[in-house]
Order: structure tokens, then sequence, then C-alpha cells
């Protein structure tokens, strides 16, 4: 029998439906190449017990006849998400012990559509990070080594486990979820696929707060055809997110191979950036000639305030962060460090709890909401913002169906190659992604291409609101062009 | 702007975390490191713009004004560190 975790989940449908496997087959095979790859560190936590019975309940459903869109798929959860029973705790130890009594909504569509939980996936302290090197349980690495050294790489993040884990085949597809670029950096980094929706498409109920006006719950996938499948059954309206939005959720995966013929593709000047790798601007070029030679019309734009968006994101985010994290306590779950003060305990417990990022973020937010200060900062940011949203808005009234971008400034760097480097170095890793955030459009990271050793770069392509559509047809031209990328299974010897 | 060690204790005891003095002065170059970052926020001409409220423009959402769910006490507390006979409990607050 072929190796089963080499299945993209479009082909585990057409293999379970011809009962050319079973989905207990295929869950051991995965809990089997976990096993193996303990050492890149992505599983926080393994459920092999609750996998292998969901995967039973698949294989009656299968003989049935009752097949569902996910039925029998093999998944991995950011530890962001709420999952009933099992360990969620955002990688903090802020969290220690803490077993949510109810489910995400995100995660109870996947359920509910027949998916496998194969466990909870490493990512940075409340997504804060895009290396994955802030998470109480330890850094993830990345499957994929340079061609001229075994030195280990960082995945990227904030989603750095289940971007690790869909390359390296732990998982047939993951969930993760963006704030910053925290599914694009990673996705990029380890040659997978991974989007964000439109802020409003997935519902944020039961996933830990870290920015609620940026955060948004999407998938990393092997393809792009497999993003699109999760895409449809993780999002949908909650009356328990407000913020969700009431638009039907259409069936992506049909416009895959649906091409851009006709299509307008703009590429913003702002986004060639000082000090830009060749090699990325290589990779840009060519993927303009691909979105070409597809029948797309290449046009040249401008988004005026594109630099302005890291600066605003590090007010906005941090201050968003601040009051959100302000219920990590001690007192309703999670860690407590006792004092005879309350307050006392307040603070011990925080400081315990909380690694230095996270504090970092939490001070920062903190300042630009003081009495004062809020004006200055968080006001201004919040205008600022407005300029971002109406950048873009202005091209797509001009025509423009979707852009293109690099995904990130470089490829995947050093584990601890930035430990002395300043926070604003690290924060920089985001900068062609985080305007996304800020105007709450959807974007995708596609694998397109690989450094002079070896390594995988990706594209980015930002769509209209609501319009993943668009961004699935242009992700699978680029897609078709590049290949696919799959990194040695070193970490199995 | 930049930030002090004073200001670094006061702006820890808003937040309630504990600093120390070594920490608090390393906080203190990493919170004006990016203080400074975001200073060319300055450099924009904001006049007459409105402030991003909503991501998405939309009403807000209504629904009925009725109680949902209740009556779970245990799942509530289930994760509480001091929790009791149905309360959280906390160290004495008055005396």
């Amino acid at each position: 029998m072929t190796d089963l975790t080499a299945l993209t989940i479009a082909g585990i449908r057409d293999g379970l439906a011809t009962k050319s496997f079973s989905a207990v087959d295929l869950t051991r095979a995965y809990l089997a190449a976990m096993e193996k790859a303990r050492g890149l560190n992505a599983y926080i936590v393994e459920t092999p017990d609750r996998a292998l019975a969901m995967a039973a309940e698949s294989d009656k459903r299968i003989a049935a006849g009752k097949m569902r869109a996910l039925e029998g798929v093999p998944l991995g959860i950011k530890d962001l998400f709420a999952t009933e029973g099992v360990h969620t705790q955002a990688a903090s130890h802020v969290l220690d012990a803490f077993k949510p009594t109810y489910e995400s909504t995100v995660t109870a569509n996947l359920w509910a559509d027949g998916a496998v939980m194969l466990g909870k996936l490493n990512m940075d302290e409340f997504a804060m990070g895009s290396s994955n090197e802030t998470s109480y349980y330890g850094p993830v690495t990345n499957p994929w080594r340079s061609t001229n050294s075994n030195a280990p790489l960082v995945p990227g993040g904030s989603s750095g486990g289940s971007a690790t884990a869909v390359a390296a085949r732990l998982c047939a597809g993951a969930t993760a979820t963006d704030t910053g670029g925290s599914i694009r950096q990673p996705a990029a980094f380890t040659g997978t696929v991974g989007i964000k929706p439109t802020y409003g498409r997935c519902s944020r109920w039961g996933v830990v707060a870290f920015a609620s006006s940026l955060d948004q719950a999407g998938p990393i996938a092997r393809d792009v055809r497999d993003a699109a499948i999760l895409l449809r059954s993780m999002a949908s309206v909650d009356a328990k997110d407000t913020t969700s939005v009431d638009v039907p959720v259409a069936d992506y995966e049909k416009a895959v191979g649906q091409g851009v013929r006709g299509r307008r593709i703009g590429i913003p000047k702002e986004y060639r950036v000082d000090g830009m790798p060749a090699e990325i601007e290589r990779l840009w070029e060519q993927g303009k000639a691909w979105l070409r030679d597809a029948g797309a019309e290449i046009v040249d734009i401008s988004l005026p305030h594109t630099k302005y968006a890291l600066p605003a994101y590090y007010i906005v985010a941090p201050a968003e962060a601040s009051s959100n994290l302000a219920r990590y306590d001690g007192v309703r779950y999670g860690l407590r460090v006792p004092d005879d003060d309350v307050i006392d305990m307040y603070e011990k417990t925080r400081a315990a709890g909380f690694g230095k990022e996270v504090k970092r973020r939490v001070l920062i937010g903190t300042y630009v909401l003081s009495a004062g200060y809020y004006d200055a900062y968080y006001l201004r940011a919040q205008k600022v913002r407005t300029l971002i949203k109406r950048d873009f808005e202005q091209a797509f009234a001009a025509g423009v169906d979707a852009i293109l971008t690099p995904a990130t400034p470089s490829a995947a760097f050093g584990l601890e190659a930035m430990a002395l480097a300043s926070p604003i170095e690290m924060y920089l890793n985001d900068v062609f992604t985080v305007t996304v955030n800020m105007a709450g459009l959807p974007g995708i990271a596609v694998p397109a291409g690989r450094t002079a050793d070896g390594l995988p770069l990706g594209l980015q392509l930002i769509g209209r609101p609501f319009d993943e559509e668009m961004l699935f047809r242009a992700a699978a031209v680029i897609e078709d062009a590049a290949g696919h990328f799959t990194p040695e299974p070193w970490w199995q010897a | 702007m930049s930030v002090d060690k004073d200001t670094v204790k006061r702006v820890a005891r808003l937040a309630r975390i504990a600093v120390s003095d070594a920490e608090a002065e390393k906080l203190k170059v990493d919170l004006n490191t990016i203080l400074g970052f975001v200073e060319q926020l300055n450099e924009v001409d904001v006049t007459g713009v409105e402030p991003m409220t909503a991501v998405v423009a939309m009403n807000a959402k209504m629904r009925d004004d009725v109680v949902t769910d209740g009556e779970i006490a245990g799942k509530v507390l289930a994760n509480a560190p001091g929790g009791a006979d149905q309360f959280f409990v906390v160290p004495k607050v008055v005396e």
C-alpha cells in the first residue's frame, strides 16, 4: 500500500469513497508519522484515542453511504481553538491545565463534517510571534533545511505548529489563525498554502482572543484545493460571534481551476521595500509572468499608506491584547500563584504565567491606552487604519480583482537567529501581510519557488472582501506553474 | 515620546504584572524601541479622517432578549484554581 499520509484531502476523499483504505487505517498512518516526528515539536498534545474513535465513526458512515464533506480526514488543531475536554492553552503557562467545557465554532463545524482530531498544535504564546519561539512548550523546527546546512530553521509563526505538521505530513490539514500574518508567513516558510479569509468569514467564538478586530481563523493545507475544501467547512455565520458575517459560504473548490483569464491583477509599487533580496524580487516577477501567461492583465497600482500599516498595527494589536488578556487573573481558570493579598496574587500570577513577548505587548498596549496617551497613539492609529483600508478600496474600485505581492521579506531563518535582535526586526516579518488584517481583507500565501539553497518561498494574493474565490483561482494558477514543495523526511531517521 | 523606568513600573502596575527592577530596565529599552518605531505615524495627515471602528460595515445585530443558557455552574467552575461549593475563591479582600 502507498503511504497514506502522502494523500491530499481530495485524494483521501476519493480513496475512502472507493474503499481503497479505511478511515482507521488512515488515522493510524498519521499517528505513526506523528510518533516519528516528535523531535519537530509540532504537536503539544496528541489525542490518539479520540482520533481512532472519530475515525471508526467515519468508517461506519462510509459503510452506510453517508459520507460528509471531510469524512475521516485527520486534522491538527492549533492550540488557540477551544476543544472540549482537551488541552487548550494558547501555548501559554497562564492557562495551565485549562480544558474547556465547550467547543469552538470552527472546530465544531469541522467535526460536524466528519473530520478527525489528531491533537493540538504548537504556536507562539497567544499567537504573538513570527517564529514559534515564544511558545511555553518550546520552539517548533521547520521540516525544511537548507541544502548546504543541517542547522534547524524556524517554521514561522504564530501558526508554526500548523505549518510544520502540514508540510511534514503529520496531518492532512490544520486550523490556524492570522492576526498580522500568522497563517501566511508560516505557510510561506514551509511550502504550504495558507489563507486568511475576510474578517467575519469564520466565527471567532471559542478562539482564544489576541486582537479581536484583527483575528481571523483559516486553514493551512498541502495545496490550493485542500485549502478551499477546509475553508468551506470552517466558515459560517454564528450567533455567538456578532462580527461573523451572514454572507453565503461559497463552494470554494469550484473556483480552483477556473483560471484568471480577463481578470486584472494589481502590483503595488510600495511593496518593493528597501533591502528586499533579489530572490524575492525575481519570485514576484515570475508570479506576474505566470498570471499574465494565464490570461490576466497585470496593472501597476499604488497603496500609499502601506509603510504605516506595521507601526499602526503595533499600536492597535497590543492595545486590544492588553484588554483581552486582562481576564487571566488566576481566579476563574488557569495558573494561580497564591498570595494573601488579591492584587499581589494577580500580579504574581501574570508575572509567572506570561512569557517575555506577551508581557512586552501587554505593557505597550496598556501604555498607549492610558490616560493622556490614547489620542496620540490609539486614536491616530485607528485613523491611519481607515486610510490603509481606503487605499485598497480605491484599487478595487478602479477594477483590480486581486493584488499580487511577496508573502514574506525572506525565507525561513535559523532557530535563535533573532535572539539578540530588537523586537522590531522580528515584527518586520509581517511587513507584507499585516496590511491585509488592518483592512480586514482576505489574503492567501501560495508556494511559488525556492531560494538558491533550496528553501521554499511564497507569494501572496489579496482580494476583495468575501471574494475568496478569486484568491483560489489565482493561487491555483501559480501552483500549477510552480509545482509542489515537499521536504525530505530527515526527522524520521 | 519615551518612557523611563518609573513609567514602566507604573504601567506594569496598571497591567497587574509584577516586574523586578532588572526586568523594568530591559522592558524600558524594548518599549522605547517600539515607541520610536510607531513615531512615524506622526508623518501622516489624519485631518478629517474618521477612526476605524468596524472592520466590516454592518448594522449591529439584534437578538431576542431571552435566556439562552444557564444552570451550568459546574461547567463554569470546572477550571477554577480555587473553586469550591459553586463559588470562585479568592484571598480576603475586606477586613
